[in-house]
């Protein structure tokens, strides 16, 4: 099992979930983040000064799947969340040591 | 020598008791100088409240918006009151209440130009009552057009509609009370503080905006299902609304300009259209929606404030309950329409102010006191409700044609999606949280 992250732009957050959904991927976790990596922050003005606002609001997806559904994630995620400007995000895939249902007390893939 | 010095004492004791009138002959006030005075002192006091009316739209606005376009929202409001109080001084006043020889439009009081100010102060008086309604009428827009508009394509807008779209139509309808007169008014036309002059104005240059801007990035899907994009903050729309209605209590009672009992029955007929409009906006919610909707609930509350406008001096109380009860049902029925055919009004302004001023005037005509249900009144209401849609639509839908086509009427994908408070003013209402995420 892998855990796969994705850190996309914020607007792109639909589109990811519905195509994931056709994928076959029922659940995911979301968190709103700030961050920054090549795309540079911007100006903002109050009462006349200017200053520098470095981190930009993103989203996170936290997804748990099986190892071979990897490539399907990868390139569904990918394709849909890019616009071609900086930005666009990135996706970390690490392993995963063990998934447990709360409810029913399931482990391993049937927990996925 | 005792005769002579009684009668001494006699005259002095009269001239005594004479002293206080001979002393204060000058100063004191005849009966007709205190019915002015107090007609002065009301109609600004009316005046004042309307003001404050600005506040309310403003946090209705921003209640019913997104926290990104909070500061953008902000400024529309602030300008749209602040341009517009310079054009209708400039132009505005004049073309709705100057001499008027064709009853289409006024030709004096240009910057206050014709009146003489050592013996006339009542144009003070009646400008200011009068630049607060045509600042409501302008205000009114911004909800219809908010979370996309360019700011220098809604100044434009602003200073337009206060010079002439607002005041040519004033002018048919209230020309008379200064020193125009209208083609409207002399058919006998009804609209006491102006749910046809003012709200229907705003409300259907709201709807040519909106349709020329086209719908927010996201509001419909692929399939043309309508999404709805949430409000940040229902209890500032709530305030905004509670204002509103509290500033309505200038705008109709105080539309008899004269402080005398008139203004108690118009009062009470304003608080039972908004409470029956909430009511029943409350009531249709919850049965089509299985909830008692709090949005609108509150727009329903302003639908009734709408529709009695019109009728409040010439409709008993129970026929204003009548006519915001009603008000409050079409009201949700508009909304539901307009996002049916796909034009997207973010705080429901078109529905609120175009739709119910236009049912409050024809109200006014079927339920006035005098003579219920009488045809020939309701047809120059409807003659008016007409010539209203077609003079503002058509002649807003082309100014926003122009403006887009010269400055620009729509922010860009990008501006859009950032937030207008960064595109547009370099800075956030909410620093303190991230509120661009969708």
């Amino acid at each position: 099992m892998i855990k796969v992250e994705a850190v996309i732009k914020p607007f792109k957050l639909d589109a990811v979930k519905d195509k994931l959904n056709e994928i076959g991927i029922k659940g995911l976790t979301v968190t709103e983040v700030k961050g920054f990596g090549r795309q540079k922050g911007h100006t903002e003005l109050y009462r006349g000064t200017e200053y520098q606002v470095d981190f930009l609001p993103k989203v996170k997806l936290d997804i748990i799947i099986s190892k071979e559904m990897e490539d399907q994630v990868v390139s569904a995620i990918v394709n849909t969340a890019q616009t071609g400007k900086i930005g666009d995000g990135k996706i970390f895939i690490t392993d995963l040591k063990e998934v447990i249902r709360i409810r029913t007390g399931d482990k391993g893939k049937e927990a996925i | 020598m005792k005769k002579y010095k009684r009668s001494f004492i006699f005259i002095l004791q009269l001239m005594l008791l004479m002293l206080p009138s001979i002393v204060m002959a000058e100063d004191e006030p005849t009966t007709g100088q205190i019915q002015t005075n107090l007609n002065f002192v009301w109609t600004l006091l009316a005046a004042f409240l309307v003001f404050f009316m600005q506040a309310g739209f403003a946090m209705v606005e921003a209640g019913f918006t997104r926290a990104k376009n909070a500061t953008n929202i902000i400024m529309k409001n602030l300008m749209d009151f602040s341009v517009g109080s310079l054009a209708y001084w400039a132009v505005g006043f004049g073309v709705m209440f100057g001499v008027s020889s064709t009853g289409w439009f006024g030709t004096s009081s240009f910057f206050f130009s014709d009146f003489d100010k050592d013996k006339d102060l009542w144009v003070y008086a009646f400008w200011m009552f009068q630049v607060v309604f045509a600042a409501t009428a302008a205000t009114i827009v911004s909800g219809a057009m908010a979370e996309r508009t360019k700011f220098v394509g809604y100044l434009l807008y602003s200073a337009i509609v206060s010079m002439l779209i607002y005041p040519v139509f004033g002018s048919w309808a209230w020309g008379s009370l200064y020193k125009g007169s209208g083609w409207l008014e002399g058919l006998g036309f009804i609209d006491f503080a102006g749910s046809t002059v003012v709200h229907s104005v705003g409300g259907w240059a709201g709807l040519a905006g909106a349709i020329v801007l086209g719908p927010r990035i996201g509001k419909f899907g692929k399939d043309g299902q309508s999404k709805p994009i949430p409000g940040h903050n229902i209890p500032l729309a709530a305030l905004g609304v509670f204002i509103l209605w509290f500033g309505w209590f200038g705008f109709n009672p105080g539309s008899t300009t004269v402080g005398d009992t008139s203004i108690a029955l118009i009062a009470v007929n304003t608080n039972l259209a908004a409470a029956a409009g909430a009511v029943f906006a409350m009531l249709t919610a919850w049965c089509v929606y299985g909830k008692p909707d709090a949005g609108i609930s509150l727009n329903g509350a302003l639908a009734g404030l709408v529709a009695i406008t019109a009728g409040c001096a010439n409709l008993t109380p129970f026929w204003s309950v009548v006519t915001g009860a009603i008000a409050g049902v079409v009201v949700l029925f508009s909304i539901i329409f307009l996002d049916k055919i796909k034009v997207d009004d973010p705080v429901g302004a078109v529905s609120v102010h175009g739709v119910c001023g236009a049912w409050g005037t024809l109200a006014a005509g079927l339920f006035n006191a005098e003579k219920m249900f009488d045809m020939k009144i309701v047809g120059v209401q409807l003659l008016g409700i007409f010539a209203c849609f077609i003079w503002v639509f058509v002649t807003a839908f082309i100014m926003f044609k122009i403006i887009s086509a010269t400055v620009g009427l729509r922010a860009s994908e990008e501006e859009e999606r950032e937030g207008l408070d960064l595109s547009e003013h370099g800075a956030v209402a909410y620093p303190d949280f991230s509120v661009s995420t969708h």
